[in-house]
C-alpha cells in the first residue's frame, strides 16, 4: 500500500500529532514499510476465527456501590501545567 | 565476599541475622550507584535521602518483628514507568516532565509493605516502545558486558541495575520482550509472569492487553521470591486474577518433565552462536532428566506483525490521555485548546512514540479497522491455539529470546522495521497472556551473555522456574560478572 499526503494528514488529525515537513516524509517511508510489512498478514487464512482480545476469558467486573471518600481536589491537580480553584485550567473552549 | 555481589536473599537472610544493618546496606548500595552508574547510566533518578529514612524505618520494623519477608531491607529500584508516590515518574519521556505520581503502583506498594528499600528509578525506551533503551529523553544507558553495547530493551535500565551490582534485583515490565531480551542481553534472570498476576495499577499503560511487571534478578530464587511479594488479586486492575499471591516452591527436580523445542525458532536469522548456546542448554537440561522434543510451530512468523498491529493500536488509545492539561508538559504557546494539544503531543513525544501512535492510529482507522486490527485478533486467537496445542505435548517450551547477543549502540535506531524484526521469539509470548523466564546460558566469542527462554502454559510459574533453578544448580553462567568501570570511562 501507499501512503500518500493526505494519508499522513489524516492520521496527524486523529492522533493529534503535528509533523514538521521533513518529519512527515520520512514517516512516510517508515509507515508504508511496516504497514507493507503487516500485510503479511493476508497470507494466514482466518476465516472463521473470531477475533480475540484478551487471552484469557474476561469479563465485567462489579463491586458494590460504596461511597468512600475520593481523592482531594489539591491532591488530583498537583502535576496540573494551570489551575485554578481546584480546577485544570484550560484555554477558553466556547465563545 | 563484596556487599554488591551477594543475591538479594543473601543480603536479606544477613539483615535477619543482624550480621549487616539497612542503613549500612542502603548506604553501600547508594555509594556503589555512585561510582558506577556514571559509566552505565541505568538509574535516572536516584532517591538517596528518601532511601535511608526508609531503611531506619524498616530496620526498626524488622527489629520488632513486624516486617518478617526475606525481602525486608533489601535495597531495590523500579523502571521509571511505574508510579512512586512523590518521586519522579518520566516514562522516559519528555512529555511526562516533572511529573510526581501522587500515589504508588500496587507492585512498588507490595514491595514497600515488605519492607523493600527504593534506591531510585531505572532508565527505559520512551513509554516501553523500543528494544535498546536508547529511545529514552534521558540518554543512553550503557551495557556493561561490552564496549559500546546497548543493553537491550525497553526495560534497560532494569536488566543494568543488575548486571552492574547496583540494585539487589528491579522491577521491568514486559509487553512484547520488554523483561526478557534485556535480561538475555545482560546476563540476568527475569520474569514475564502470566497476564493478570501481577497488578498494573500505578503503570503507565502502553498496550494493556499485553503489559505486564515482573521482577529481574540474579538467580531464580531471588526473583521467585520477589514475585510471591508483589502476585496477587488487586481490586484496582480488573484484568487482574483472582488467586492470591503465587508461591514458588524450587525443588531442582525435572526428572520426566516434557521440554519442547520450537524448530521454527531456530531456523533463518538466529545467530549461530546463541543457537549452539541455547541447544547446549538443552542438552544439559535433557542430562538432568527432562525429556527434550523437537515441534513446529509456524505461526510463528505472524506474530510480530500481529503484536505490533495491536500494540500500537492500544497505545494510540493508552497515550491520547497525554494532551498538556493533566500533568507532564504543556506546550508554552498555543492558540486555543486544540492547537494545545497537538503542540503539547508534538513537542512532548519522541520520534519512535509518534510512530507508534500514528500506526495505531492508521490500523484503527474507518475502511482500515478490519483489514489490520481485526486480522491481528484472529491471527491472536491462532497462535493461543498453537500453544494450546504444544501443551498438550510439553510442560514447558525453550526457544531462544533474541536473534543475537547485545546490538551496538545506534545499530538498529536508523531502521525502526528491523528493530522489530528483533522481537521475533518474544512476542507471541505476551500474545498468549503466557509466563516466560529468561536465564542466562552462555557468552559468544565476544563475551556477550545469550539468555534461554522458557515458557509456560497460562500460571504455571512453578513449572518454568524450577526448570530455570534446576538450570542454574548446575550451570555457573548466571554466577558470572561484567569487569565493571568506575568514575566516567564509559
Amino acid at each position: 500500500m501507499k501512503i500518500t499526503d493526505e494519508m499522513i494528514d489524516y492520521i496527524g488529525i486523529l492522533a493529534r500529532l503535528k509533523l514538521q515537513d521533513e518529519e512527515k516524509e520520512t514517516a512516510k517511508t517508515e509507515l508504508e514499510k511496516i504497514i507493507n510489512y503487516m500485510d503479511t498478514l493476508n497470507t494466514l487464512d482466518t476465516t472463521g476465527i473470531e477475533a480475540m482480545s484478551h487471552a484469557f476469558p474476561v469479563k465485567n467486573v462489579f463491586r458494590e456501590d460504596v461511597i468512600k471518600p475520593s481523592v482531594d481536589r489539591e491532591i488530583i491537580t498537583l502535576n496540573a501545567p494551570a489551575k485554578k480553584d481546584g480546577c485544570f485550567k484550560v484555554p477558553k473552549t466556547v465563545e | 565476599m563484596e556487599l554488591s555481589k551477594m543475591t538479594a536473599l543473601e543480603i536479606g537472610s544477613k539483615i535477619k541475622a543482624k550480621e549487616l544493618g539497612v542503613v549500612e546496606v542502603t548506604k553501600a548500595a547508594l555509594e556503589n550507584i555512585e561510582k558506577t552508574d556514571k559509566a552505565y547510566r541505568a538509574f535516572v533518578t536516584v532517591c538517596g535521602e528518601k532511601a535511608l529514612t526508609q531503611a531506619e524505618k524498616i530496620q526498626k520494623g524488622i527489629d520488632d518483628g513486624t516486617l518478617t519477608s526475606p525481602l525486608a531491607g533489601v535495597p531495590m529500584a523500579v523502571k521509571d514507568n511505574m508510579c512512586t508516590e512523590g518521586v519522579l515518574t518520566t516514562c522516559a519521556s519528555k512529555i511526562l516532565t516533572g511529573f510526581k505520581p501522587t500515589y504508588s503502583s500496587t507492585a512498588v506498594r507490595k514491595l514497600e509493605d515488605a519492607g523493600a528499600v527504593i534506591l531510585g528509578k531505572l532508565n527505559m525506551d520512551e513509554f516501553a516502545m523500543g528494544s535498546t533503551t536508547e529511545t529514552s529523553v534521558h540518554g543512553v544507558t550503557v551495557n556493561p558486558w561490552g564496549e559500546n553495547r546497548a543493553p537491550g530493551g525497553s526495560s534497560g535500565g532494569s536488566a543494568v541495575a543488575v548486571a552492574a551490582d547496583e540494585a539487589y534485583y528491579t522491577l521491568g515490565s514486559d509487553t512484547g520482550g520488554s523483561i526478557r531480551q534485556p535480561a538475555a542481553f545482560c546476563g540476568v534472570t527475569g520474569l514475564k509472569p502470566t497476564y493478570g498476576t501481577v497488578s498494573r495499577y500505578g503503570l503507565i499503560a502502553y498496550a494493556s492487553s499485553l503489559d505486564q511487571i515482573g521482577p529481574i534478578g540474579k538467580n531464580v530464587e531471588d526473583i521467585a521470591e520477589v514475585l510471591s511479594v508483589i502476585s496477587g488479586h488487586d481490586p484496582k486492575d480488573s484484568t487482574s486474577v483472582k488467586q492470591d499471591s503465587i508461591k514458588i516452591t524450587l525443588d531442582n527436580n525435572i526428572k520426566g518433565k516434557r521440554i519442547g523445542l520450537p524448530k521454527d525458532y531456530f531456523g533463518e536469522g538466529l545467530n549461530s552462536e546463541v543457537k549452539a548456546s541455547v541447544l547446549a542448554a538443552a542438552k544439559k537440561l535433557e542430562e538432568l532428566g527432562a525429556i527434550v522434543e523437537e515441534f513446529e510451530m509456524p505461526e510463528l512468523q505472524y506474530a510480530i506483525p500481529a503484536y505490533y498491529i495491536i500494540a500500537c493500536a492500544e497505545a494510540s488509545s493508552n497515550l491520547s490521555r497525554f494532551d498538556g492539561v493533566k500533568y507532564g508538559y504543556a506546550s508554552p504557546e498555543f492558540k486555543d485548546l486544540t492547537d494545545l494539544y497537538y503542540k503539547s503531543r508534538s513537542e512532548g513525544f519522541g520520534m519512535e512514540v509518534k510512530r507508534r501512535i500514528m500506526i495505531g492510529a492508521f490500523v484503527l482507522s474507518s475502511g482500515y479497522y478490519d483489514a489490520y486490527y481485526k486480522k491481528a485478533l484472529q491471527v491472536k486467537a491462532i497462535i493461543k491455539q498453537s500453544f494450546d496445542r504444544a501443551f498438550e505435548k510439553y510442560d514447558c517450551i525453550l526457544s531462544p529470546t533474541a536473534p543475537t547477543t547485545a546490538l551496538k549502540i545506534g545499530e538498529n535506531l536508523s531502521d525502526p522495521l528491523k528493530m522489530y524484526l528483533g522481537d521475533i521469539y518474544t512476542v507471541s509470548v505476551n500474545l498468549a497472556g503466557l509466563p516466560s523466564m529468561v536465564v542466562p546460558c552462555g557468552f559468544d566469542s565476544q563475551g556477550l551473555p545469550i539468555g534461554l527462554q522458557l515458557t509456560g502454559k497460562a500460571f504455571s510459574e512453578n513449572e518454568i522456574m524450577n526448570v530455570g533453578y534446576a538450570f542454574q544448580q548446575s550451570t555457573d553462567y548466571h554466577t558470572k560478572k561484567p569487569v565493571l568501570k568506575t568514575g566516567k570511562e564509559a
